[in-house]
């Protein structure tokens, strides 16, 4: 196996820290029909695209950038960036896909493309439209440190990536708890708030009211989402493993609508992608992550208290408990459930929009996630509103701090290692209560 | 009639094919004896991976690759199965899901010298394409295409009828009792366990047979062939042609790929040309196969809600238990 301890170092930082400016690289392919006007060969395309640093502060073209083009044949084409940052290539224009290849190892020392995008992009030309392809770059900090240096960083990282998953687990662990549905579409509502907050923000709306705006669009698609579909579902007596297969249904419908509306592009915030980084000890910082740490924390114990102390949430857990018992001593359960229905959807979308900032915004964003929400909750013990947070927490360290003696795409072996591991010995998980469960 | 051949065509391709043999394996599991595995594409990739690499880097002669594959794929079912097959049904359903897409990025990051990434293993069916008897195109489909084709429906039918057999003896009928309510079974002094595990590695080895159909179809393996799309579109394919049904996978099968390739036949034509039928602000061509599989999704949970037993099933026996 390959060990890359700098490297996934290197991506890390970039990624969850964010201490590194962002750079985005447009390219855009215009079909045969704008050309021919220009006189040009009809049976050629022109793939025109630029690549530039666009951060807060404004953007920098990037020179020198090396893309290839490969067509329907097979055939490569490469075109190297200007000094602007622009570059053209004409391919034979074929039916079929074409794939769009940034090298990397011809940007300029330091930038890197960022953990989760795509290269090389394939597109299908159609011949009618302009198709643009999206390649976000960050800046790759190349510092090579030693190993132990790394990891009260990579505590950090997992502490934090663990505390805004915990919000996604959380939702997912009350919906189970009150419904026993295993809730596979879970991850759809995570990508939700970061879409709807990405197209807020662009629209023009500052980022933290547009956060606010989606997580409480999420909270009436989640009272919708129960309401119009799933309690008509259990008022027929579908079975808790029938639902469990639709809920999967939802997830390929909702994760492919979401592709439809962005095209499978790779995006970032408008704002505060690359916030100044602060020293503190061996860890870098920034103020943005300690405004997404005390949202997220807010959220958690707010939720956790109101379970405890107000009336509803007395009722939720009298629900979680015991359906039917709740149900004769006055507890209208329906209501229980789509209220926790719309709670855990506001939770998963702010997850979402706080992962947004830290990880590129597309159409699978949660869904990439879902696999650490599920290992997280099964850990905490399945239903248990204190086990969701624990065992987010420690996931989300253990995933973060894998990357230290793992290649990074790997990490989410070290998530699957605990929820074996711990099915094996303690199959209630940390927190659960020990009851048959087999 | 260019849309509806082309459909028919689809319905019996080398996809249909390796998909059909997929969801034979998850009926054993999940049709029969009630096991949710959502990890299937795991199945197929160990299976493809370990013929791959036991032709290619271990230069193994053909059945030696072979049977690396299928022993991979029963080593998978014993490692997901011992720690799960004795809790609740959403434990298996979560650990497998989980299972199949670790190997994903297992095969797509670790060992780049042996699995090649993401480009994956290729250039080891030159072997099998020399038993090649075709030697001209039918019907429209490739020589190399007719060999896998014919080799993959021949498993079909083989399988089928294996599957036949075991079900209506007296390991069948313990597998569909224990579907139907474990503690009755075990109260009578069966080994619940090891019957469970025995579907889970029977079906495992089956899917891992699909597996083979497919590296030999593209004469090479990718991760990204084995993502969990494929898992739920198997998933789809056996609850349309009904579970528990020895029929079932195979009419769900061609029944699925020659449906999707009439949709895909139908948006194409709609969206192509210079004045659209659907206007391309609405739809572009290169849309066509997410709405393809919004529209599989959405057969998936009305299937599910209304008509659970499928094409040919029984409605009772998919009143599944928690």
């Amino acid at each position: 196996m390959r060990l890359r301890p700098a490297l996934s170092l290197a991506l890390l930082v970039a990624v969850l820290v964010g201490a590194a400016p962002t750079a985005v690289a447009t390219a855009s392919i215009a079909g045969r029909t704008t050309l021919a006007t220009r006189g040009d060969d009809p049976e050629t395309v022109k793939v025109t695209g630029k690549l530039v640093n666009r951060d807060d502060t404004g953007s920098t073209p990037v020179g020198g950038g090396r893309v290839t083009v490969t067509d329907a044949s097979g055939a490569e084409h490469v075109a190297t960036s200007r000094p602007d940052g622009g570059f053209s290539v004409e391919v034979p224009f074929e039916a079929g896909p074409i794939s769009i290849k940034l090298d990397e190892g011809s940007l300029p020392r330091g930038v890197t493309l960022r953990e989760g995008s795509r290269n090389p992009i394939t597109r299908t030309i159609s011949g009618t439209l302009p198709l643009t392809v999206t390649f976000v770059l960050g800046k790759g900090d190349r510092r090579t440190m030693s190993w132990a240096d790394q990891v009260p960083q990579s505590l950090f990282n997992g502490l934090y990536f663990g505390l805004i998953i915990s919000l996604g687990a959380l939702g997912l662990s009350l919906i189970f708890g009150t419904t026993r549905l295993t809730n596979f579409a879970h991850g759809e509502m995570v990508t939700f708030g970061a879409l709807v907050t990405y197209g807020l923000n662009v629209a023009g709306i500052d980022i933290w009211p547009a956060g606010l705006l989606a997580a409480l669009l999420a909270a009436v698609f989640g009272f919708a989402q129960d309401r119009f579909f799933w309690r008509p579902i259990r008022r027929r007596g579908t079975g808790v493993l029938a639902m469990m297969i639709i809920s999967i249904g939802v997830q390929f419908i909702l994760r492919n609508v979401y592709q439809f509306f962005t095209g499978g592009r790779t995006e970032t915030y408008r704002q505060y992608t690359t916030p100044e980084g602060h020293q503190l000890g061996p860890i870098t910082y920034s103020v943005r992550d300690v405004v997404c740490v005390a949202i997220a924390l807010v959220l958690v114990l707010g939720v956790t208290i109101a379970l405890k102390r107000t009336r509803l949430g007395r009722a939720t857990r009298a629900v979680a408990d015991n359906a039917a018992l709740a149900a004769t001593t006055g507890i209208d359960v329906n209501r229980v459930i789509t209220t926790v229905w719309a709670v855990g959807a506001l939770l998963a979308a702010t997850c979402g929009m706080l992962l947004g900032f830290s990880q590129a915004v597309k159409f699978d964003l949660g869904a990439l996630q879902l696999l650490v929400m599920f290992a997280a909750i099964t850990v905490g013990g399945l239903g248990s509103v204190w086990g969701a947070v624990l065992g987010s927490l420690l996931v989300g360290t253990l995933i973060e701090m894998s990357t230290l003696v793992i290649p990074s795409e790997l990490k989410m072996a070290a998530a699957l290692f605990l929820l074996v591991g711990v099915l094996l010995f303690r199959p209630q998980g940390l927190l659960g209560r020990a009851q048959r469960i087999g | 009639m260019d849309i509806l051949t082309s459909a028919l065509r689809a319905g019996f391709s080398v996809d249909a094919a390796y998909f059909c043999l997929a969801a034979i394996g998850l009926n054993v599991q999940f049709g029969y004896a009630g096991l949710i595995n959502f990890g299937q594409a795991g199945f197929l990739a160990v299976g493809a991976y370990g013929f791959a690499v036991g032709s290619v880097s271990l230069g193994l002669p053909f059945s030696a690759a072979i049977g690396l594959g299928l022993l991979c794929s029963v080593a998978l079912g014993l490692v997901l199965g011992l720690p799960t097959l004795r809790l609740r049904a959403d434990y298996l359903a979560i650990a497998t899901i989980a299972a199949a897409e670790v190997l994903r990025l297992f095969f797509g990051a670790a060992f780049q010298d042996v699995f090649h990434g993401r480009d994956g293993i290729s250039g080891f069916s030159a072997a099998f394409q020399a038993a090649n008897p075709f030697d001209h195109p039918f019907l429209g489909y490739r020589p190399s295409d007719l060999w896998v084709m014919t080799v993959g429906w021949g498993l079909v039918v083989i399988v089928s009828v294996f599957v036949w057999s075991i079900m209506r003896g007296p390991w069948g009928r313990v597998l569909k009792a224990i579907r139907e309510d474990e503690e009755a079974v075990r109260s009578l002094g069966k080994n619940v366990y090891a019957f469970k595990m025995q579907a889970l590695a029977i079906g495992g080895l089956i899917g891992a047979l699909g597996g083979f159909v497919v590296a030999l179809g593209q004469n090479s393996v990718q991760p990204d062939n084995f993502s969990f799309d494929l898992t739920f579109i198997v998933c789809t394919m056996l609850v349309l042609g009904g579970a528990a049904r020895i029929m079932g996978p195979v009419i769900g099968a061609v029944v699925f790929w020659a449906f999707l390739s009439l949709v895909g036949g139908v948006l194409d034509a709609l969206t192509a040309g210079q004045d659209p039928t659907i206007p391309a602000w609405l739809m572009t061509g290169d849309q066509i196969g997410t709405i393809r599989f919004v529209l599989v999704g959405v057969a998936l949970v009305l299937l599910m809600i209304y008509r659970p037993q499928g094409i040919f099933g029984n409605r009772k026996e998919m009143a599944l238990h928690a």
